[in-house]
């Protein structure tokens, strides 16, 4: 690019603007835009912001993209190089008409993390690593460095136009001198305006509706100049199309690869500008203002752009050769004695540099802050308590970055002489910060961008701008040598700052963004392949992919159980936000809580809400390390987020358990319940069965009784005292039955029974029992059908045990069946191991209802006590089948009365 | 959360509106990269007035169809949710 030093502009000709009537005019300019800015600000601490926070407002504010390179150099580029200019409004245009792509993310996402500048969204975005910050900080500062010095340059020679043409007094001003006021001016103006408070959203009402007032008078100064130009100077629109027609601008220079990559260029830089991201991401206070600003923003640069080209032409034809085309803007009004327009012109070009100086130095002082000297103040108290007076230590770490900026660029601008044109120092800074724009698209839309990547391709692309453009821009022999310019470092020729990898004809800028650009994307790319995020940033990868469909997650999970107290981290927030935004903060989460006072629980929610607050001030990792430090947790560790996602699962396994638990509960309550029933009817049990026995025995015992009396009576014939003493004896036989009975029905209900076990033919045991059982009513007639071939079995068993309950079988048939002709049917089978005999008889057999009681003792279906059985008979066979390890039920649905008796074949010695 | 494949006229109008959206840069990289296609083969030297002329009205298209756009998303915006977009957390 072609650059003309400066030459102080012809003096004939021109307007009388006495110089200290300029200063008077730039001062008063100032005061007015410091009342703006204090209203303002009086009226959004009132919170009657109101239309301050409009739509049209934050459209005017970005106009800071527009800074006095737009209005003074944008000339002069188009003298030189015909329509290129245009790519540095093209290349925002796209960018705003395609708000839904990228914007509208930036902001959402800025939005939802208090994001406070380009670094913190970088280093938030990457796990909060305070390294990538302070890498972002320092690439920031130093493009933005000439970009400031130009922005002086271009006041100072603004000043000199008019200076020189007083004759009296006012001597030419020293240009060093102005210079040096300009830069105190806007460090005490940004000072008061910036830094007046910590906002927890760290926004600036204010400073933005100044900024929009001065992007008013750009714009107007600059329309009005192209006004009189069209149609003061030449004859309306067609005469202006001659006239270019018939200059030297009439054909320009269409290099496709400028003109590609230049809009490319400041289609990244109006992304990755700090004053840029500052007024876009950070003021930007309803995201639907973005969508307004869509539209309008292209339009306001479009008018800034209309009248540039008729300008330079104009210029060209009326002002003598060699003049500068950086200054026609104010030089034209001038030589046609214009003395108010090219005052309102300087007043233009005095905003568009002051606005940007003020926006800049406000958005760096932030970084710097936030990711310099806070982090490195916090390491040297680092296990201390946080102390005091916070606040202004992060206020007065800003003011001094503030005054540090500007007299960076203050010294860049003495350094340098300020012999470049306006426009390549412009798009030095722009590809410095277009580094930045590989880390933060891949930050929001690719989940796998790493830390590392995102460090190496900053580090590689930062270097290759700095070694191929930036330090090559100080002139040759300025810092690279003319040597190392023209055969490379060490003579090798393949490192050429100008022509890398052997790469020559480019032009050095395309050649330096094409290299820095694609080398940073390459290895950001194949670093955040090849390494593996830690948690922290997959959770906030995540947060920033997905900042449309969820609220931000849990980045951190602090613990619930954490050290940190409620009041710890109430005296360290008030040291930050102040002591009643603090306490309305923390009133509000006590509040949400549930609780009264100020002094909520300090769950992980709302550390996190502190955290994501304090981040609006501090920025996100020193909020993060501070609280850690309170919180004690200064990193999180693989194990502590797979506990906070191990928290679900475990919840859910312990609602498993809980439930199973339940069930458990619900089943011993179940079988306590059965036992207790179990429990009563036993007692009611019980109590039948005493009074049954206490009946059982009073019968005989009262029988016995009473012929014992009348026996003791004497003088009784023989034959009755034979009679009596029978009964008696009758009686006692039936105690003796009963009494034994019980006896053996204990014993066997206890288990202690002792069996004798011996091998025995079922055959033989039926016949004994009966035998045995014939006495019982032997008056009637009873057929038996067995089947005797089929009774030849060998059981082992206890036999007298088991004939006992054959007898006891037989005898009951015998007592009730009721039929006219009784038959009793035996039969017996085996099955497997086991052998079941059944005993039928004909009779009328057992009720239903009844079936259930008759093993139950004392349990006698009618009162007929015939045989003098207590109604034991049943239930003693019940046990001995027990012990005999078999069993006695009754087959209902028979012909009669049915007993199946079913026990093994063989039956093993009891285990002792 | 599954979405439903297929939508009623409205939502599927919303989609495309934000599609056009989408689109709308796209459009404008290819209007404003055509000049690098005009003009003679062999030089690289343009018509100032002329191809001022067409960027100025190209940009002039753009500016009216992401106005129009960005009316219409808004007015949908606001009819579809009459809540004003998530607050940033934490009160205020």
């Amino acid at each position: 690019m072609p650059s003309n030093p400066p030459r102080r502009p012809p003096s004939k000709a021109r307007a009388e603007m006495p110089f200290n009537l300029l200063v008077i005019a730039a001062l008063s300019y100032v005061i007015f835009l410091f009342s703006v800015a204090f209203v303002v600000e009086r009226r959004a601490a009132l919170g009657a912001a109101g239309w301050l926070r409009s739509p049209v407002v934050y459209t005017l504010s970005l106009s800071v993209y527009c800074t006095a390179w737009t209005f003074y150099g944008a000339v002069g580029y188009a003298a030189r190089s015909g329509l290129e200019y245009l790519t540095i409004y093209l290349g925002p245009t796209i960018v705003f008409v395609g708000w839904w792509w990228v914007l509208r993310k930036l902001v959402r996402i800025g939005r939802q993390h208090h994001v406070t500048s380009i670094a913190d969204l970088i280093s938030s975005r990457y796990g909060k690593s305070n390294l990538l910050g302070v890498i972002v900080t320092v690439m920031c500062v130093t493009a933005a460095t000439p970009y400031i010095a130009l922005q002086l340059q271009s006041v100072t020679l603004s000043f000199g136009v008019f200076a020189s043409a007083t004759a009296d007094g006012w001597a030419k001003p020293d240009g060093d001198a102005t210079s040096v006021w300009v830069t105190a001016g806007l460090a005490v103006f940004t000072i008061l305006f910036g830094t007046r408070n910590l906002d927890a959203n760290e926004q600036h009402t204010g400073v933005v509706t100044a900024i929009a007032v001065e992007a008013v008078v750009k714009l107007v100064a600059l329309v009005a100049v192209g006004a009189f130009v069209v149609w003061g100077i030449a004859d309306g629109p067609r005469d202006i199309l001659a006239r270019i027609d018939a200059s030297d601008l009439a054909e320009w220079h269409m290099k496709p690869s400028r003109w590609s990559g230049l809009i490319f260029l400041s289609a990244a830089a109006v992304i990755c500008l700090p004053r840029m991201f500052q007024v876009l991401v950070v003021e930007n206070s309803d995201e639907r203002h973005l969508a307004t600003a869509s539209w309008a923003f292209p339009l306001y640069v479009m008018l800034m752009s209309l009248f540039v080209v008729p300008i330079a032409v104009v210029g060209l034809e009326l002002m003598p050769e060699g003049s500068n085309p950086d200054l026609f803007v104010l030089t034209v009004p001038l030589s046609q004695g214009q003395g108010g327009l090219a005052m309102l012109a300087f007043l233009g070009g005095f905003s568009s540099a002051t606005s940007m100086v003020i926006v800049a130095a406000i958005a760096l002082a932030t970084m710097m802050s936030n990711h310099i000297v806070m982090p490195f103040w916090l390491s040297l108290r680092a296990g201390k308590a946080v102390p005091g007076d916070v606040r202004r230590l992060v206020l007065l770490s800003r003011r001094l970055s503030i005054v540090a900026i500007l007299a960076l660029g203050y010294f860049y601008y003495r350094g340098s002489g300020g012999s470049a044109a306006l426009a390549s120092i412009g798009l030095i800074s722009f590809v410095g910060v277009a580094q930045i724009l590989p880390a933060m698209m891949g930050g929001i839309f690719w989940r796998g961008a790493t830390r590392t990547g995102a460090i190496l391709g900053l580090c590689i692309g930062f270097a290759i701008w700095a070694y191929a453009l930036f330090l090559p821009s100080f002139g040759t022999d300025g810092v690279l040598s003319a040597q190392v310019l023209a055969h490379g470092p060490f003579g090798v020729g393949w490192l050429r700052p100008q022509a890398l990898f052997g790469v020559t004809g480019i032009d050095p800028l395309i050649h330096a963004l094409f290299w820095s650009i694609a080398l940073n994307t390459l290895v950001f790319c194949a670093g955040s392949l090849l390494t593996f995020p830690n948690p922290v940033e997959r959770v906030q990868a995540a947060a920033f992919i997905n900042a449309f469909e969820s609220e931000p997650g849990n980045a951190q999970g602090w613990s619930a159980q954490g050290a940190a107290g409620a009041e710890d981290l109430l005296v360290m927030a008030q040291r930050i936000l102040g002591d009643d935004e603090a306490l309305a903060f923390f009133e509000t989460q006590a509040a949400a809580q549930g609780k009264s006072g100020y002094l909520p629980d300090p769950t992980a929610g709302f550390v996190e809400q502190l955290e994501r607050r304090l981040a609006g001030s501090v920025g996100a990792a020193t909020a993060h390390a501070m609280i850690a430090q309170i919180a004690g947790r200064a990193a999180v560790s693989v194990e502590d987020l797979m506990a906070v996602a191990n928290e679900a699962a475990q919840i859910m396994e312990y609602s498993a358990k809980l439930e199973e638990q339940q069930d458990t509960l619900t089943r011993t309550a179940r079988q306590l319940r059965d036992a207790n029933d179990k429990l009563t009817q036993l007692s009611v049990q019980k109590d039948a069965f005493l009074s049954q026995i206490s009946h059982e025995l009073r019968t005989p015992m009262t029988s016995i009784r009473a012929f014992s009396e009348i026996l003791t009576e004497g003088d009784l014939p023989g034959e009755l005292v034979t009679k009596y003493g029978k009964i008696i004896h009758d009686e006692t036989k039936r105690l003796t039955r009963l009494l034994d009975d019980l006896l053996d029905l204990s014993v066997l209900e206890s288990g202690t029974v002792q069996l004798n076990l011996d091998l025995s033919n079922l055959r033989g045991m039926i016949d004994r029992a009966m035998g045995a059982a014939s006495h019982t009513r032997p008056e009637r007639r009873f057929v038996i059908h067995r089947d005797l071939p089929a009774e030849d079995i060998f059981l082992r068993t206890d036999s007298d045990r088991l004939t006992q309950v054959f007898i006891n079988l037989i005898s009951n048939s015998r007592k009730y069946c009721n039929a006219e002709n009784p038959e009793l049917r035996i039969s017996v089978r085996r099955k497997g191991g086991r052998v079941t005999v059944d005993f039928i008889d004909n009779g009328s057999g057992i009720p239903k209802d009844k079936q259930a009681l008759i093993f139950e003792k004392f349990s006698r279906l009618t009162d007929q006590t015939k045989a003098g059985g207590a109604g034991l008979g049943l239930a003693i066979c019940r046990e001995v089948m027990a012990n005999l390890g078999g069993t006695i039920t009754y087959l209902p649905g028979q012909w009669g009365a049915a007993f199946r008796v079913s026990l093994p074949l063989r039956l093993e010695d009891r285990p002792k | 959360m599954k979405r439903p494949l297929f939508l009623p006229p409205q939502g599927y109008r919303q989609r495309r509106l934000r599609d056009v959206a989408r689109l709308l840069p796209v459009m404008a990289l290819f209007l404003i990269f055509l000049p690098m296609l005009w003009g003679e083969e062999t030089s690289d030297l343009r018509q100032t007035g002329s191809d001022g002329i067409y960027l100025f009205l190209v940009w002039l298209f753009l500016i009216v169809a992401a106005a129009i756009i960005a009316r219409r998303l808004s007015d949908e915006a606001d009819a579809v949710k009459p809540a004003p977009p998530p607050p940033v957390k934490g009160p205020r």
